[in-house]
């Protein structure tokens, strides 16, 4: 049953890349526990507004958990305390009435702060770039039952692919680490007989730009996995490490 | 009038595409190199056409309001895409995805567009998994099909609840590929602001760098707008919070005719709103209605939980109505069953706005089944209750575990509570064959041109427009304006028109901060959506149409006089870019009221109350609107009505019946 909730919010407010941030405190009532957490930030933004103050910046778009837009740490966790969900489909139901929720932008030196609640996370797109696809340009494919895969890879593959790009992985590592993004990626297409051809410079080259883009190491706490809102395995990790090696024993 | 050519190649519907393909200008390698195509969007349609382009040899600039490609709502789509492959030896074929597509359509789409979108259908299959797309698969590797509404075979391919997901990654994929081949140059958080033109053909954009602020000039030989659907208009939509009609709108003002705008999508089975904090509504698969029973209370304003109700206390009015289709009936139809129950005061749930989509009997139905796999002779309910929910939930577990998140209640224990919500907008810039534009160098693609799914898309259809569009129709067809192009050098933006363009782009951001009023954007972004909800939804009227353009008339005052915009111009500033959007909504709002009160007929998502059988069902007039209403801005509220004339040369114009 709805229920309604008084609140106080500590938000981290940073004007821009360059300047310094802080927490400021604010007290929203009346939170219908059917809202998700961002309609309780459009409540609080629409009271700002009124009261001729900036409202917060915060990254989304689909409000469905797909788009992998939205990306508030709150309370010590990437979207918030429910497993398996992004911050849009988290809902106030999960928390108590007088309850004080902090709420932090992804933290990593890879991933600059813009304002507020919004990073910079256009290191993933250049992960991607650097070999995260399979080289066929369009008109060049044969039938698509001419390819036979084996059901359970295809499964794996899907499972790896399902990584929407949030970032909290990253957010929830202490070394900031991307190996559970890029190792998602490198694993789709090494599961797949179309992806075998490039799978040695593929694993190469992402993880060269992943070094290059200043993520850490990783130290396999599985903070990553636990906190993925897709329930993306670190057991890609693993399988990246096997590519990485092999294509690093046999380079030429 | 001006006239308008849909420049459709002669010949049999058949061998149209193929004969185009072969005479078509080319523009040679060397020349592709110094020619530059701006990709406004990268969703299926714009990531898919930028990077195909950027293969052949063109100079590609990409922009995106998001920070990255691969956020553009195509992400968001559930269910599948539509391919005549035939794989099912089930009869399909390119003729029965050709006319599927346009008797869904209601008869309202043009038949060679639809019929190269079934022709390219298969390749778009075949590219998708060549990329690495993981399509759902049996066990002996070949790919699954599945089957969607206002169909009779198997040609839906899916990656479980997410092939949009997985199809957008796929084209995101291949454009990244040629973003690091420095084929593509990629601006994120860019929002196009304005088109140029320069004698009369576009060349470029105004953009605004969303995080600096700053207005840039972008020089191009032709400009695709991939920019989806404007389905927010009723600010309560499936569609992202940023989805927006603002490049569209734009390139309407700047000439492109508007094609069709009040059709629009309303899609039966979407979570009902909660209460007036909403701020977007969740889709339930179209799949869901394979299985699910749809009821309300026999019993007027019966306020006794679902399962308190005895069966024969309960309608199942989709059965009742439509025998022969029941709870598989087409969008619009279920769509307008389930208002027309709650309206007349049947309704569940708080709001009263809501039907029973009811898994009871379905997971009976499974436990039975399983029981008899298992050689299991008197099991109990129990039983029978566990391994039913346990086939459901291999099923559709993804989708009840979302309805279970956003509503609080268990869909295994409870019928889900459904309503209708605003989905997909069919309509969008008038496209000749080449999908150009009224404005010669500027084209739409995807869910923002008007051209393959007439008044009613069927499901799974989208995703097929969108990658055929991209992948294998404008690599083809922008050859026939390039090849005149060859001898255009580059433009300075310094020009005047550019410099122009740019100015009018800040005096318009300016004067919005500059109003400093009392209400902010939200406000009246809801006030029109009710509007439009009330009056250019489910059912119309030639009354409410009419009251509906004098409130919108005077909202847009209001708007422009009391709207309040915090923040800076030249600094992330999230309300300023809603509040450009909304503005540019409610222009549109006010124009799909007027295409929705020239058309006196009822077809596919429109229905006009006055045009309707004795049994409540929709009553098109094909002798006076089978045609295309292509309208062209003039000036403020001012638009002129071209038609282009939809003529059926292959296929048999009927009355639909699901009885």
């Amino acid at each position: 049953m709805e229920g309604h909730l008084n609140l106080t919010l500590k938000i981290w407010r940073q004007k821009n890349t360059q300047t310094a941030g802080k927490f400021e405190t604010y007290q929203v009532s009346g939170i219908s526990t059917d809202m998700s957490f961002l309609e309780m930030i459009d409540v609080l933004n629409n009271r700002l507004i009124e009261e001729g103050d900036d409202p917060v910046a915060f990254d989304h778009d689909c409000r469905e958990g797909i788009c992998g837009m939205c990306s508030m740490y709150i309370n010590g966790r990437p979207h918030g305390p429910n497993r398996g969900v992004t911050t849009c489909q988290l809902h106030m139901r999960s928390f108590k009435d007088g309850e004080t929720i902090t709420v932090e932008p992804w933290r990593a030196s890879a991933f600059p702060v813009i304002k507020d609640l919004v990073v910079n996370r256009s290191a993933f797109d250049r992960i991607i770039a650097a070999g995260g696809f399979i080289s066929v340009n369009t008109g060049n494919a044969q039938d698509a039952n001419n390819l036979p895969i084996n059901k359970d890879n295809a499964d794996d593959a899907f499972a790896a692919a399902a990584c929407i790009g949030c970032g909290a992985c990253v957010a929830a590592c202490k070394n900031a680490s991307a190996m559970l993004f890029t190792s998602a990626k490198i694993s789709q297409l090494a599961l797949l007989p179309q992806g075998q051809i490039e799978a040695a410079t593929r694993a190469q080259a992402m993880v060269a730009q992943m070094d290059e883009e200043g993520f850490g190491a990783c130290s396999n706490t599985g903070a990553c996995e636990a906190e993925c809102p897709k329930g993306i395995s670190i057991e890609n990790i693993a399988r990246m490490n096997r590519e990485y090696f092999s294509a690093t024993f046999s380079s030429k | 009038m001006t006239k308008i050519d849909a420049k459709i190649p002669v010949g049999n519907l058949a061998e149209k595409w193929t004969k185009f393909k072969s005479s078509v200008p080319l523009v040679n390698p060397s020349n592709k190199r110094s020619l530059e195509i701006i990709v406004v969007g990268s969703g299926l349609a714009g990531a898919s056409a930028a990077a195909s382009l950027a293969e052949l040899g063109y100079k590609v600039k990409v922009f995106c309001f998001q920070d990255s490609p691969r956020r553009a709502h195509s992400i968001a789509a559930q269910g599948g895409i539509n391919a005549a492959k035939n794989y099912q030896n089930d009869g399909d074929s390119v003729y029965r995805l050709f006319y599927d597509t346009i008797k869904g359509g209601d008869y309202r789409a043009r038949e060679a567009n639809v019929h190269r979108l079934a022709e390219v259908s298969g390749s778009i299959i075949d590219q998708c998994v060549a990329q690495g797309v993981p399509f759902a698969r049996e066990y002996g590797g070949l790919l699954s099909n599945r089957s969607f509404g206002g169909t009779q075979v198997q040609r839906t391919f899916y990656a479980a609840g997410q092939t949009g997901q997985q199809l957008l990654l796929g084209a995101y994929s291949a454009l990244q590929r040629q973003v690091g081949m420095g084929n593509v140059e990629l601006f994120t958080r860019h929002e196009m602001l304005d088109v140029v033109t320069i004698d009369g053909k576009a060349r470029g954009i105004i953009a605004r760098d969303s995080v600096s602020g700053a207005l840039e000039r972008h020089f191009g030989h032709a400009v695709l707008l991939c920019t989806g659907g404007y389905g927010n208009v009723f600010y309560l939509s499936t569609n992202a919070m940023g989805s927006n009609v603002t490049a569209a709108w734009k390139a309407h003002k700047k000439g492109a005719f508007f094609a069709n705008p009040c059709y629009t999508q309303i899609h039966p089975t979407c979570i009902p709103v909660s209460g007036d904090h909403q701020s977007k509504l969740t889709l339930m698969s179209e799949s869901l209605r394979n299985d699910g029973r749809i009821w309300v209370p026999k019993k007027e304003n019966d306020t006794r939980k679902a399962n308190e109700i005895p069966e024969d206390e309960r309608d199942y009015y989709l059965e009742r109505r439509y025998p022969a289709f029941g709870n598989l009936v087409p969008r619009d139809i279920a769509s307008r069953a389930a208002k027309e129950r709650c309206d007349a005061g049947f309704g569940v749930g708080s709001s009263k706005m809501a039907v029973y989509l009811d898994y009871a009997a379905a997971i009976i139905r499974y436990g039975k089944g399983e029981a008899n796999k298992h050689n299991m002779h008197s099991p109990t309910d129990e039983e029978i209750q566990s391994m039913g929910k346990a086939v459901v939930k291999e099923k559709y577990g993804n989708l009840f575990d979302m309805y279970k998140q956003i509503t609080g209640e268990d869909p295994y224990e409870v019928p889900m509570r459904i309503y209708p919500a605003v989905h997909y907008t069919m309509g969008g810039l008038w496209v000749d064959y080449n999908l150009m534009t009224t404005v010669p160098g500027l084209y739409a693609l995807g869910e923002a041109n008007f051209s393959d799914h007439g008044a009613n898309r069927l499901g799974a259809s989208a995703l097929m427009q969108g990658l055929a569009d991209g992948y294998f129709v404008i690599p083809y067809t922008i050859g026939a304006y390039l090849a005149a192009e060859i001898r255009t050098p580059s433009m300075s933006t310094d020009s005047e028109d550019f410099v122009n363009a740019e100015k009018a782009v800040r005096d318009r951001l300016e004067t919005l901060m500059n109003i400093k009023g009392s209400k902010p954007v939200d406000y009246f972004h809801k006030r029109l959506g009710k509007i439009m909800w009330d009056e250019c939804g489910m059912a119309r009227s030639e009354k409410g149409l009419k009251a509906s353009i004098k409130e919108i008339q005077a909202l847009q005052k209001e708007f422009w006089s009391d709207v309040k915009i915090p923040g800076e111009i030249d600094n992330l500033n999230p309300e300023l870019e809603k509040a450009g959007r909304v503005a540019d909504f409610l222009e549109l709002g006010e124009l799909m009221c007027i295409d929705a009160l020239d058309r006196n007929e009822s077809c596919g998502g429109h229905f006009r109350t006055e045009f309707q059988t004795e049994d409540g069902e929709a009553l098109r007039d094909d002798e006076k609107y089978a045609y295309v209403a292509a309208w062209e801005y003039e000036k403020q509220s001012i638009f002129k009505l071209h038609k282009e004339e939809l003529k059926y040369e292959n296929i048999k114009i009927a009355q639909r019946s699901y009885k």
